[in-house]
């Protein structure tokens, strides 16, 4: 019996936009393995791969990228892939996509990769494209003495051509470096001195001195260097400036002497050029842009809806089955109200997550999302992000959990980070009900000289208030806690291609069973928690005998008054109800009292669920929505322990300003830790929002009190 | 610290739309300069200026065939010969 042999480790790598993703879903079919690179908000991609009967190997997607040397800890992890440096496994070997229609531009970081000197196979894809004014393979093969296969990624033409040169040359490896280029003196000495300053464990590899002199400056982010390493890199020897020109010329010398000459000519781009004389026509263009933005917004905000009332109805049929079916108990409750209202409040998210990544996965494969980018840079820069934040804020206006989902599409892990931080604070769908409810109830259906609805301009000043907040936060924050060294905008421009339908799919199930797993499980938990909190203890002290009175009742009207006032009565002698009068002095001074204080405890499962809360408290039942008359009135006719009104103008004014800033949302606590790997971001974000509604609803209120406002 | 420069030598910012020229210098910070010419932007490539964006900014270039797009601020610090 032979001893098992570990599977071959190959890993897939290449430029952006070279159709590495669809090759990637050709060679493994089967599920990926999605993880996190520690320390960056990126994603690991594996899967197994089969190369024949009985023979399988992984396959690992390094994330696109132009070359292997950055200062940033996202840039580092393709050099960390293939070499297997800061303890991973070295790769067996490495397929490299390069895209045939832009060859020159790919093959500068095939030439990184034969002087890191890994076992290399070269995938030469959108050979479609490409047919015509290529070389023949075998002869592009010779000049870079490299296996190349000839790929159609989106048809799959040639992919078990490629996975026949894989099995050979796992068989018969030939990882020698080849360098195209030899260093001047001054380089030579510095990447000697490199070298021989690496300790054991840090392979003494001119490929990797020359790594790390270009990667290593005073202010990088990169992981697990030796500190012996970086001080030979920052001892002096040739500015790093010189050494990047030297090295890069070098080898866009070779390939403009030994690639291009054998091109017969520039790609074909005709129909790119016509679609981009439209889709980024200053005016037509525009109109384009909005037309594709409207249908992302409205497919969130309107076109989830159907689906999303679906859900919620067959949760409620289960939970009143199950509840109806089980004896009465605590055993009951908690299987109704926790545990399956918990799966479909993270159920619930899944519609608008699917929708919104099937948009993301067509304008991005299709390149259009590279023009959005182009049309808003100028827009999103105000905010210190460049133009790809765009359809992430955009999707916070309907909900901020598959916006926080769709920073992915961004480049950077420091913007990735912003979005996610200032997204939160757009006015999302679920804070509608409560704005509709506060301006129902509290503002006069007038009109402003006679013709602008006061209720109508509040909607659209707590809009602006958001977008405008959301703006300041991303200042403040880009200027502090993300505070980045300013990284210049280098956007490619891809040609216009047909997405294929298979890989958005893909994606999009990934995406969602991602979030069901791992979001899912802490906003389940968090649900729970919130059901006891409102649900214990059980034995509340009631004022008044509602079982006797109950069973005296004469119609169904008065059963349902009375068990509503029961409830009501449980609910404020809940822990809930003890926490709303625990945090009544905090929120005293923003006009709010401790009944609204449990409101707030309970939407923090989700803001809308504060209107059916104060339903609750307020004895009229949790059964009202925000057009409720009952409700209004109710709240109207609240007063304080002194006989004035609880709710004035200005009290509806702070509570909306709160919760417009506030982050009442577990879930969007849940998706941020997901993203971010830990609980150090959603801390923060939690803070840092409830810090800031805190304040502007203080200066709100007791601002509007020296006015002299009713407060 | 002004840069020195030939008098021949314009910003890619200030060449005209749709024009080519050979690039000779690229400036700016050692990021910025690493990954542009990384994607090809290297002294001695040709290099037109395509189009600017319908908001003024960033603008778009043609290097090796490949379209790219960067800030007119970036563009000021690279420089060609027209």
């Amino acid at each position: 019996m032979s001893e098992p042999r570990p599977r071959p480790l190959i890993a897939l790598a290449g430029n952006p936009n070279t159709g590495k993703t669809t090759l990637f879903n050709h060679l493994t079919g089967s599920r990926a393995r999605v993880g996190n690179y520690p320390g960056v908000t990126v994603e690991r991609r594996v899967a197994t791969m089969s190369l024949g009967p009985g023979q399988d190997a992984d396959l690992v997607d390094i994330p696109g990228t132009y070359s292997i040397v950055g200062r940033s800890a996202e840039e580092q992890i393709a050099i960390r892939e293939l070499t297997g440096l800061g303890g991973g496994r070295r790769p067996d070997l490495v397929v490299l996509c390069v895209d045939a229609t832009n060859l020159v531009r790919n093959l500068y970081l095939a030439l990184q990769l034969q002087e890191l000197g890994v076992n290399l196979v070269i995938a030469l894809t959108m050979m479609d494209e490409a047919r015509g004014i290529l070389p023949e393979p075998h002869k592009l093969g010779a000049v870079l003495q490299c296996s190349i296969a000839p790929v159609v990624a989106r048809s799959g033409e040639g992919v078990p051509a490629l996975v026949e040169l894989i099995r050979d040359r796992l068989a018969t490896p030939d990882a020698d470096p080849r360098w195209r280029w030899t260093p001047s003196r001054l380089l030579r000495g510095a990447m000697d001195r490199v070298s021989a300053a690496a300790p054991s464990g840090w392979p003494k590899d001119d490929a990797l001195a020359l790594w790390a002199l270009m990667s290593v400056t005073e202010t990088d982010e990169l992981h697990g260097v030796p500190p012996a390493v970086r001080s030979a890199v920052l001892i002096g020897g040739p500015s790093g400036e010189d050494i990047d020109e030297e090295v890069i010329t070098a080898r866009y010398r070779w390939l403009d002497e030994h690639i291009a000459p054998a091109l017969s000519g520039p790609p074909e781009r005709s129909l790119t050029d016509r679609v981009d004389s439209v889709l980024i026509h200053p005016i037509f263009g525009f109109v384009v842009f909005l037309g594709i933005m409207f249908v992302v917004f409205q497919s969130l905000f309107a076109w989830a809806d159907p689906a999303i009332t679906l859900i919620e109805d067959v949760f409620g049929a289960v939970g009143g089955w199950v509840a109806t079916s089980l004896p009465p108990g605590i055993l009951n409750d908690l299987l109704v109200n926790g545990v399956i209202g918990g799966m479909g409040s993270v159920v619930v998210f899944l519609p608008q997550i699917l929708l919104l990544f099937f948009m993301l996965g067509l304008l991005e494969d299709s390149g259009y999302m590279a023009r959005v980018a182009y049309l808003m840079d100028r827009v999103m820069r105000l905010m210190n992000l460049n133009g790809r934040a765009f359809v992430p804020m955009l999707s916070g206006f309907a909900c901020a959990i598959p916006a926080v989902m769709a920073t992915r599409t961004m480049e950077r892990q420091r913007d990735r980070l912003l979005t996610m931080m200032v997204v939160p604070l757009m006015t999302c769908s679920a804070r509608l009900p409560i704005y509709t409810l506060m301006i129902g109830a509290l503002f006069p259906p007038d009109r402003l000289w006679g013709v602008v609805p006061v209720q109508g301009l509040l909607m659209v000043f707590m809009y602006l208030f958001s977008v405008v907040m959301a703006l300041t936060a991303a200042w403040v924050l880009s200027r502090t806690v993300l505070k980045a060294p300013n990284v210049a905008l280098v956007l490619e421009l891809p040609p216009y291609r047909a997405p294929r339908l298979r890989d958005v799919l893909r994606m999009m199930t990934s995406r969602a069973s991602m979030f069901l797993r791992e979001a899912g499980t802490v906003i389940l938990g968090f649900t729970i928690l919130l059901w006891a909190l409102l649900s214990f203890p059980k034995d509340v002290a009631f004022t008044q005998d509602y079982e006797a009175q109950i069973a005296a009742a004469q119609t169904e009207a008065q059963v349902a008054e009375l068990t509503a006032a029961q409830d009501g009565e449980r609910l404020r002698g809940s822990y809930g109800g003890r926490l709303g009068h625990a945090i009544e002095p905090v929120i005293q001074p923003l006009g709010f009292d401790w009944k609204i204080g449990v409101g707030l405890i309970g939407a923090f499962a989700a803001r809308e669920v504060f209107v059916s809360t104060m339903g609750v408290v307020y004895g009229v039942g949790g059964d009202v929505n925000e057009e409720s008359v009952t409700l209004r009135e109710r709240m109207r006719s609240e007063l304080r322990d002194d006989g004035k009104p609880v709710y004035t103008p200005l009290v509806g004014m702070s509570l909306m300003a709160f919760f417009a800033l506030a982050c009442q949302c577990m879930s969007t606590l849940a998706v941020v830790k997901r993203e971010t790997g830990g609980w150090r971001w959603p801390a923060f974000l939690f803070v840092y929002m409830t810090s800031l509604a805190w304040t502007v609803s203080f200066v709100i209120y007791q601002g509007g009190r020296l006015l002299g406002f009713a407060g | 610290m002004a840069e020195q420069h030939q008098s021949d030598e314009i910003p890619l910012a200030s060449l005209a739309t749709g024009a080519t020229a050979l690039l000779t210098r690229v400036g700016g910070d050692r990021a910025f300069r690493r990954r542009v010419m990384e994607l090809g932007l290297v002294p001695g490539a040709a290099v037109q200026k395509r189009k600017t964006a319908p908001l003024g900014d960033p603008i778009e270039l043609e290097v090796r065939g490949c379209r790219l797009s960067i800030r007119r601020a970036e563009a000021e610090v690279v420089w060609v010969k027209a």
